[in-house]
C-alpha cells in the first residue's frame, strides 16, 4: 500500500481506486504539438484544444472540482481533490489549461457570488470549456494592488467599465475575467469592488486584448483595455466596497494557503513538459560531462545539489507537519510560507541546473545540441515569473513578518 | 516500510513536550541560566562545569533518561520523534545537562543487542553517560578513535567528549586486534583521567579523557553496525536541540525588534530587519520538519534514517548559524554584551553546529549515498 493510500478515509479510498482505474484506462494521448512548461505559456489553439479536451474528460470522470457541491457542478465529496491530484500526478497526466479558473476564480466565485451565478459559471469552469483570467494588476498598481484605478460606474442596473489591466495571463483565450475595480475614488480600500466579467463576448466591443511577450520569448500574458464595457450587476461579487476582502480569498488560494484544494494534474513525461525537482537536477548532473567526468562528481556542485535536495525535502515535510497540530506554532506560519518557499526553491533548482550544464546552457530550444532540449535555461528564465507574480517574494516576506511575527506594516 | 503520517508524534509525545516546556519555563528562565553559567566572564577563565544538579535529578526522576531505554530493559521505549520533542525543549531552555549525551549513548547501546544490556541497566538506574568517539582533530568516524583495547583494558585518549564533567559512565569506541569495538567504562575507575576543555559555549562542558589501563566491559566487538544504526537518532536529536534554541533566538529577537524604537518606528518596521527574520523562521521550520521526519525514520523507515538525519543535521546547522547571527546583529549593542542573554544561545548554537558533523560533512555523506562516491 502506498503512503498516500494508508491514511485515506473510506470515501477517499474508494475514490482513489476509481481515479486509478479511470486514469489507467483513459490515459491521454501524446500531445500533437510541443507543450509549454506551464499553462501560463499556452500560445496556440492546438495546444489549448488538446489540453481542454483532457480537462473536460477528467472533469466528466469526476476528477475536477471533487470537493465542491453537486449543485454548482462539483463532485460533492469531502477532501477528495487531494486524492485526485495525487493520482493524476502519479499517472503523469498533462496539466489543466484553466489554472486561474480552478485555482483562483472558482473559490472566489464559490464563496462570494449569488447562487444562480455559481450554477451558471462553475460547471464550465471545471470542465475547462470556459477559460478564466485574472484582472488585478495595472500599469500603476502592482504590489500595491489596492491602488487600482480601472473604474466601474453605475448606470441603471448596469456597470460601465473603463481602464487598463496588464500582465493578464491567458486573457487571449479567456471567456471570463475576475476583476478588481474601483467604484469609489475617495476611499483606497473601501472604494474597491469585485466583479466577474465576460470578456470574450465583448472583444472589439468594449474589450481589447493585446499579447505581451515574456522574457523567454513566449507569449501568455496580455494587456486588456476596457472602453465602456457594460456588465450586469448580478456579476458583482459580494457587496459594493467589499472588493478588497473578496480579493483576499483569491490571493489566499493563489498562494496555496486557501481552504479549497486546487485541482492539479501532473507534468507529462515527454520531451516538452519537464519537472523542476532536485532529482531531475541530480539526473542531469549524472549525465552532463564536465572536464572529463560527470558533473555529479564535482564537490561544489554536489554540495549545492544536496543543499537544494534538503530544502525540497523540508518543503515536503512542512506539508506533512502542517497537519500535526502538536508540532505547530502560529496557525498561518506554514501556509503563508508556501508560495515563497516553493517559488524560490524552483528558481534555485533551475539556476543550479543551468550551472550544471555550463556552456551547454547557452543553447536554447531550437538547438538540437542543447542539453535536455534547452528546457533548463527556459525554466530558469520562467522561474522569475513565479517569484514576481502572485505577490512578489518581497511582499510575501512583508506578509509573513506582519501576520506571523507581529511586526508593523512596512511602507 | 512507510512512516506514519503524524511522524509517530502522538498524544503521549505531545504531553511530554508540553510538560517539558512547562518544566523549564517554571524552573529555568534565561535569567537563571545566565546567573548559573555566566558568573565568570574572563576569556581565559579556568574551565568550569556549571549546572543545576537538583533540576537534573528531577529530570531523571521524571523518567526522561529512560525514554530511549526499551521497555524490555526497564525503560519507557518512546518513539524517537517523541524524544526529539523533549530535546527541542531542552534546546529552547539551553539547559546544561547530560540528557542528550545519555540519550545518544542509550541509542548506541540499544543497537549493540544483548551485550549492551548491563550498561543499559545502569542508565535505567539513573547513571548519566556519554560517547567517546573523536580523535584530537575532532574527526568522529569510527576508525578515527585514538583509543586501544587490549587485555580487558583501555589505553590512549578520547577527545571532544560531551558533558564529560557531568556524566558517570563512558561508552568508548576503541581499536582492538580484530577491528573496532565499543567499551563501557566507569568514569571514576582507576586508569581514567578526565581533563576539562576550555570552551566557548557556556551551556555545556566538554573534555578529553586519558585511559591508562582502565578496566572496561566490551559491549560490541564490531562497533560499526551499532554506530550506523544509532547515529541517525543522535544527529536527529542534536538537530532537535538546535531547532529549540533557534526558536528561542527567533522569538526573543522578534520581541526585541517589536519593542525597540528608532527613527520613530519599532525596528520590525524596517525590511532590512523584518525580511531576514522571516528567513530565519523559514529555516527553522524547514529544520524542524526535517528533524521529525528523520526521527520518525529511525523507528519506522530504518533504511532511510541515515539519509534523513543527514538532511536534518545539515539544515539545522545552517539554520543555527544564521539564526544566531541575526539575533546578535538585531539586538545591536546589547546583543554584543556579556550581560545580555543572546550570546548564551549564540555560543550553544555554534557548538552544536560543529558537533557530530557540520553541514558540509552531512551534505557530503548524503551525496555519497545518493550520487555515489565522488572519489
Ligand atoms: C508571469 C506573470 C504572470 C502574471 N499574471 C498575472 C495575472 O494573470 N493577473 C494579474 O492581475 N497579474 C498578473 N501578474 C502581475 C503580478 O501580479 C505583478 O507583476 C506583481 O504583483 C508585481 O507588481 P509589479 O510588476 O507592478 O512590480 P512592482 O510592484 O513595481 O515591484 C517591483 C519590485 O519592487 C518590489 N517592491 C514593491 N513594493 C515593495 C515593498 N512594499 N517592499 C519591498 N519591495 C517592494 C517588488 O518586490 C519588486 O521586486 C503576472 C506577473 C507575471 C510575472
Amino acid at each position: 500500500m502506498s503512503e498516500d493510500a494508508r491514511k485515506d478515509t473510506p470515501e477517499q479510498a474508494e475514490f482513489r481506486a476509481w481515479c486509478r482505474q479511470w486514469l489507467a484506462e483513459n490515459s491521454p494521448a501524446e500531445p500533437p504539438v510541443r507543450l509549454p512548461q506551464t499553462p501560463l505559456e499556452i500560445m496556440t489553439r492546438e495546444q489549448l484544444d488538446y489540453l481542454q479536451a483532457w480537462q473536460k474528460a477528467a472533469y466528466e470522470a469526476g476528477l475536477v472540482g471533487c470537493d465542491y457541491p453537486v449543485e454548482v457542478g462539483g463532485g460533492g465529496r469531502k477532501d477528495c481533490q487531494r486524492v485526485a491530484n495525487e493520482e493524476m500526478q502519479a499517472a503523469r497526466t498533462p496539466f489543466f489549461p484553466n489554472v486561474i479558473g480552478l485555482g483562483m476564480a472558482a473559490p472566489t466565485v464559490f464563496y462570494h457570488a449569488q447562487e444562480a451565478v455559481k450554477q451558471e459559471l462553475l460547471p464550465k469552469l471545471f470542465s475547462g470549456e470556459e477559460i478564466w483570467c485574472q484582472g488585478f494588476s495595472e500599469p500603476g498598481a502592482g504590489s500595491d494592488l489596492a491602488s487600482v484605478q480601472t473604474f466601474a460606474e453605475k448606470r441603471g442596473d448596469k456597470w460601465i467599465i473603463n481602464g487598463h489591466k496588464v500582465w493578464t495571463s491567458l486573457a487571449h483565450f479567456a471567456e471570463w475575467m475576475i476583476i478588481l475595480l474601483r467604484t469609489d475614488k475617495s476611499h483606497k480600500y473601501d472604494g474597491l469592488s469585485y466583479f466577474v466579467v465576460p470578456i470574450r463576448a465583448a472583444l472589439g466591443k468594449g474589450v481589447t486584448v493585446r499579447p505581451l511577450i515574456k522574457i523567454t520569448g513566449e507569449t501568455g500574458f496580455n494587456e486588456v483595455i476596457f472602453d465602456n464595457l457594460e456588465v450586469d450587476d448580478r456579476y458583482r461579487l459580494d457587496e459594493l466596497g467589499k472588493g478588497w476582502q473578496v480579493a483576499m480569498t483569491t490571493l489566499l488560494h493563489e498562494r496555496g494557503a486557501g481552504e479549497l484544494k486546487t485541482p492539479q494534474a501532473g507534468g507529462m513525461k515527454n520531451r516538452s513538459a519537464h519537472t523542476i525537482s532536485a532529482s531531475a537536477v541530480m539526473d542531469l548532473a549524472k549525465n552532463i560531462q564536465r572536464e572529463g567526468r560527470a558533473a555529479s562528481a564535482d564537490p561544489l556542485l554536489r554540495d549545492r545539489l544536496m543543499a537544494l535536495l534538503i530544502r525540497e525535502q523540508g518543503f515536503r515535510q512542512n506539508q506533512r507537519r502542517q497537519r500535526v497540530q502538536a508540532l505547530l506554532d502560529h496557525p498561518m506560519r506554514l501556509p503563508l510560507q508556501h508560495k515563497l518557499v516553493i517559488s524560490e526553491l524552483a528558481q534555485d533548482l533551475a539556476s543550479l541546473a543551468v550551472d550544471v550544464e555550463g556552456m551547454g546552457s547557452t543553447l536554447y530550444l531550437a538547438d538540437d545540441k542543447a542539453p535536455a532540449g534547452g528546457q533548463w535555461p527556459l525554466s530558469y528564465l520562467n522561474s522569475y515569473g513565479m517569484t514576481i507574480a502572485a505577490g512578489t517574494s518581497e511582499i510575501q516576506r512583508n506578509i509573513l513578518g506582519e501576520r506571523v511575527l507581529g511586526m508593523p506594516k512596512s511602507k | 516500510m512507510a512512516q506514519p503520517n503524524n511522524f509517530g508524534f502522538g498524544e503521549e509525545a505531545a504531553l511530554l513536550k508540553e510538560s517539558a516546556r512547562k518544566f523549564f519555563s517554571e524552573h529555568f528562565g534565561a535569567d537563571r541560566l545566565h546567573a548559573l553559567v555566566a558568573a565568570e566572564h574572563d576569556p581565559e577563565r579556568v574551565p568550569a562545569c556549571q549546572w543545576d544538579r537538583e533540576l537534573w535529578q528531577q529530570m531523571v526522576d521524571l523518567g526522561w533518561t529512560l525514554l530511549a531505554v526499551p521497555e524490555s530493559a526497564g525503560g519507557v521505549g518512546m518513539p524517537v520523534a517523541a524524544v526529539a520533542g523533549l530535546v527541542e525543549e531542552v534546546g529552547r531552555a539551553a539547559f546544561p545537562c547530560p540528557l542528550l549525551s545519555t540519550l545518544a549513548t542509550t541509542y548506541v547501546l540499544g543497537a549493540c543487542g544483548e551485550a549492551g544490556s548491563e550498561a543499559m541497566a545502569e542508565i535505567a538506574e539513573g547513571q548519566a553517560a556519554t560517547l567517546v568517539l573523536a580523535n584530537r582533530q575532532g574527526d568522529q568516524r569510527p576508525g578515527d578513535t585514538e583509543v586501544e583495547y587490549r587485555d580487558g583494558a583501555l589505553y590512549g585518549s578520547g577527545w571532544f567528549v560531551q558533558e564529560l564533567g557531568k556524566v558517570d559512565r563512558l561508552l568508548v569506541c576503541a581499536r582492538h586486534s580484530g577491528g573496532l569495538g565499543l567499551y563501557w567504562v566507569d568514569k571514576s575507575a582507576r586508569g581514567v583521567s578526565c581533563h576539562a576543555d576550555s570552551i566557548v559555549d557556556l551551556t555545556r562542558d566538554q573534555g578529553h579523557v586519558d585511559f591508562q589501563g582502565a578496566a572496561a566491559t566490551a559491549v560490541a566487538d564490531n562497533a560499526l553496525p551499532a554506530l550506523d544504526r544509532a547515529m541517525p537518532a543522535v544527529w536527529s536529536l542534536l538537530a532537535a536541540d538546535m531547532v529549540g534554541a533557534g526558536e528561542w533566538l527567533l522569538q526573543t529577537t522578534v520581541e526585541y525588534v517589536n519593542t525597540r524604537k528608532q527613527f520613530d518606528h519599532t525596528l520590525g518596521f524596517f525590511q532590512a530587519v523584518k525580511h531576514p527574520l522571516v528567513n530565519v523562521m523559514i529555516q527553522i521550520d524547514e529544520a524542524k520538519s526535517l528533524v521529525y521526519n528523520a526521527a520518525c525514520a529511525c523507528d519506522t523507515e530504518v533504511e532511510k534514517a541515515a539519509q534523513y538525519a543527514h538532511m536534518a543535521k545539515a539544515s539545522a546547522s545552517d539554520m543555527a548559524a544564521f539564526a544566531s547571527s541575526r539575533a546578535v546583529q538585531y539586538h545591536g549593542g546589547i546583543g554584543f554584551t556579556w550581560e545580555g542573554y543572546v550570546h548564551l544561545y549564540f555560543k550553544r548554537q555554534k557548538h552544536s553546529q560543529m558537533l557530530w558533523g557540520d553541514a558540509r560533512w552531512h551534505r557530503a555523506q548524503l551525496a555519497d549515498l545518493l550520487l555515489g562516491s565522488a572519489a
